[in-house]
């Protein structure tokens, strides 16, 4: 049995029952990554010594007899804008090249913890600001299921490592889709937690309001085992929740007979790609044979999204990048001659253009005249846009809609055009905004056998439903079990 | 803080034509010194064309009547978080500061402010 392509849970059995160690899954692991990388540029930086390490500590546990976390000998990938303590973070950013924190995320810390094996950092867009994973400052990401197609983004690297057996689970960062678009693109399985659940801190942070870290994995069982170790409050991040903690598998396989899922009725009208609308609709005959029961609903303000969106997240990157100076870390210029100049320079030469741009849309918004107008106005119809969902989730249980409008596009197709690359996420954004939980998991491939995504949120704090939804239907279908062909 | 950051982005220099928003060449580089970015000719001009862009997009927002919504900072109800003062262990001044592109420990190193 090869166990490159196995889900975590799969894994876990194995090491436990010593038909593998730690040791063989980790160089099982790098060899697929030796033999696949070339093609798909999943990885800025791949620990090869580390991980070997850190399997030889998990392989001595077992000898010695101790209980093994839930992530013991499992071989992963980190995306590469949560800090990893002596492992180099650049967030694929000229301006963080050669950056090694001092320090580890809270969640790279806890799955450290759990046992967890580290092959490398993925690749990103730039600051995680993007869709494609074409703005990393560094390498393009390719699709695993078409090499001439864009993984999705922000955590393309991410996704494409799990997709294309490089990494059994990678974690990713969602500010408004960046986790769950490249998963439903690269047909695995991505969530989104609550805004609270997961603690932001080492997350190098792009829109800390709408900022959350989850895992992309194989399928939903792997996704309610991360879940379990990366959730929980953390005193180091004042915005993360302090509630309870259910055990996230308990309950995957209650089912769904009678819980009711809505549809809303804006996502459905014009523009929808066919193959993405008969996917989401056999979704529905899937859920309803199931027990489920479709409710229309509607959340008028959904057009919105994108527009408010674009005036939070780039005024709160405006602020958030401001710290780039080149002073106390990462890049800086070799051309100045006054401290003013050196923080321009420093500024303009390492940063890429779409962060750039970004940095400009929210410095404008934010400044002197225009903050009522763009920024307070942008807030406003974001209660608009969560109100929708309350007044939703009054009625149903979850809510369903496509991942992304079409399947993954071609590399330099929307690169031309920041608009029609935003539009690209008009489905994720809203969750971001309202803060609620959101997973997409694999329900299709179109014609020329590109994954699809479907899209399931629920209220906040209730990822149990969630998962317990996106489970049922994963048992009732085969689509997360295709694996891309890369040979 | 000098006032160059406090002075609005001219207003006059805005033309709404045809619900069309355009950002001049000269307020892209006010909103560029705001941002310290040193941008060059070609970015300023590029710049200036997709935010006219991004700002036209935006412009619908104003189909929705808000004056009477409250604004959204924070999705989840928070209010002050605080925690004992308490001192815990932190980062070695070494470690901090390690990665500075120039340095003498334990100072940061930056071009001369003073004459």
């Amino acid at each position: 049995m090869s166990f490159v392509g196995q889900p975590i849970h799969a894994l876990h059995e194995a090491i436990r029952n010593k038909k593998v160690s730690a040791r063989e899954l980790t160089n099982a692991f790098l060899k697929q990554i030796d033999a696949v990388e070339g093609k798909i540029h999943a990885f800025n930086t791949i620990t090869s010594e580390e991980a070997l390490k850190q399997a030889d500590g998990v392989d001595a546990a077992i000898a010695k007899g101790n209980t093994i976390g839930p992530l013991a000998g499992i071989p992963i990938a980190i995306k590469d804008n949560l800090c990893t303590r002596g492992i180099a973070t650049t967030c694929s950013s000229k301006i963080l090249q050669g950056f090694i924190p001092p320090y580890d995320a809270t969640v790279v810390s806890r799955l450290r913890d759990a046992g967890a094996i580290f092959l490398g950092k993925t690749n990103m867009d730039e600051f995680a600001m993007g869709s494609s994973t074409e703005n990393s400052a560094f390498e393009k990401t390719r699709n695993p299921w078409d090499l001439s197609r864009i993984p999705g983004g922000s955590s393309g690297g991410s996704a494409a490592a799990v997709a294309a057996s490089e990494a059994v689970m990678a974690l990713g960062s969602d500010t408004g889709g960046s986790i769950r678009q490249p998963a439903g693109l690269c047909g695995i399985v991505g969530i989104k937690p609550t805004y609270g659940r997961v603690s932001r801190y080492g997350l190098i942070a792009y829109a800390s309001s709408l900022d959350q870290i989850g895992p992309l994995t194989q399928d939903v069982t792997d996704a309610a085992i991360v879940m379990n170790v990366i959730g929980g409050h953390d005193p180091r991040d004042t915005t993360s929740a302090n509630r309870p903690m259910p055990d996230f598998t308990q309950n995957l396989s209650n089912g769904i007979a009678g819980l009711r899922i809505g549809v809303p009725k804006e996502y459905f009208v014009g523009g929808l790609d066919t193959e993405v609308s008969s996917a989401i609709t056999e979704a529905i005959n899937t859920f309803e044979k199931l027990g489920a029961k479709p409710v229309e609903v509607s959340l008028p303000h959904s057009e919105y999204a994108i527009a408010t969106y674009y005036i939070v997240a780039t005024a709160e990157a405006s602020s958030n990048l401001a710290r780039f100076d080149g002073v106390r870390f990462g890049y800086r210029t070799e051309a100045a001659s006054d401290l003013k100049e050196m923080y321009q320079k420093s500024r303009a030469e390492g940063f890429g253009p779409e962060v750039k741009r970004r940095i400009m849309l929210g410095t404008y918004v934010l400044s002197s005249g225009y903050y009522d107008a763009y920024y307070k106005k942008a807030q406003q119809v974001r209660t608009l846009i969560k109100n929708d969902f309350d007044s939703a989730f009054s009625e149903v249980d979850v809510v369903i809609s496509p991942t992304s409008p079409t399947p993954a596009f071609k590399i330099g197709e929307k690169m031309s055009d920041p608009i029609q690359m935003y539009l690209s996420d008009i489905f994720t954004i809203s969750a971001n905004l309202a803060g609620i939980p959101a997973i997409s998991i694999p329900c299709g491939f179109s014609g020329e056998g590109l994954p699809i995504g479907l899209q399931i949120s629920a209220k906040p704090f209730d990822e149990e439903t969630l998962l317990r939804v996106a489970f049922a239907f994963e048992e009732a279908t085969d689509f997360h079990k295709r694996k891309p062909n890369l040979a | 803080m000098p006032d160059e950051y406090n002075t609005p982005i001219s207003v006059e220099e805005e033309i709404l034509e045809r619900g069309r928003m355009q950002i001049s060449k000269q307020q892209t580089a006010q909103v560029a010194k705001l941002a310290q970015l040193a941008l060059g000719p070609d970015e300023m001009k590029q710049f200036s064309e997709q935010l006219s862009n991004i700002l036209t997009y935006v412009e619908q927002l104003n189909k929705l009547d808000t004056s009477k919504i409250t604004p959204t900072s924070h999705v989840i109800p928070l209010s002050n978080v605080f925690r004992e003062d308490v001192v815990t262990p932190s980062l070695a001044m070494e470690e901090a500061i390690g990665n500075a592109p120039d340095k003498a420990v334990p100072f940061f190193q930056v071009p001369k402010i003073i004459e």
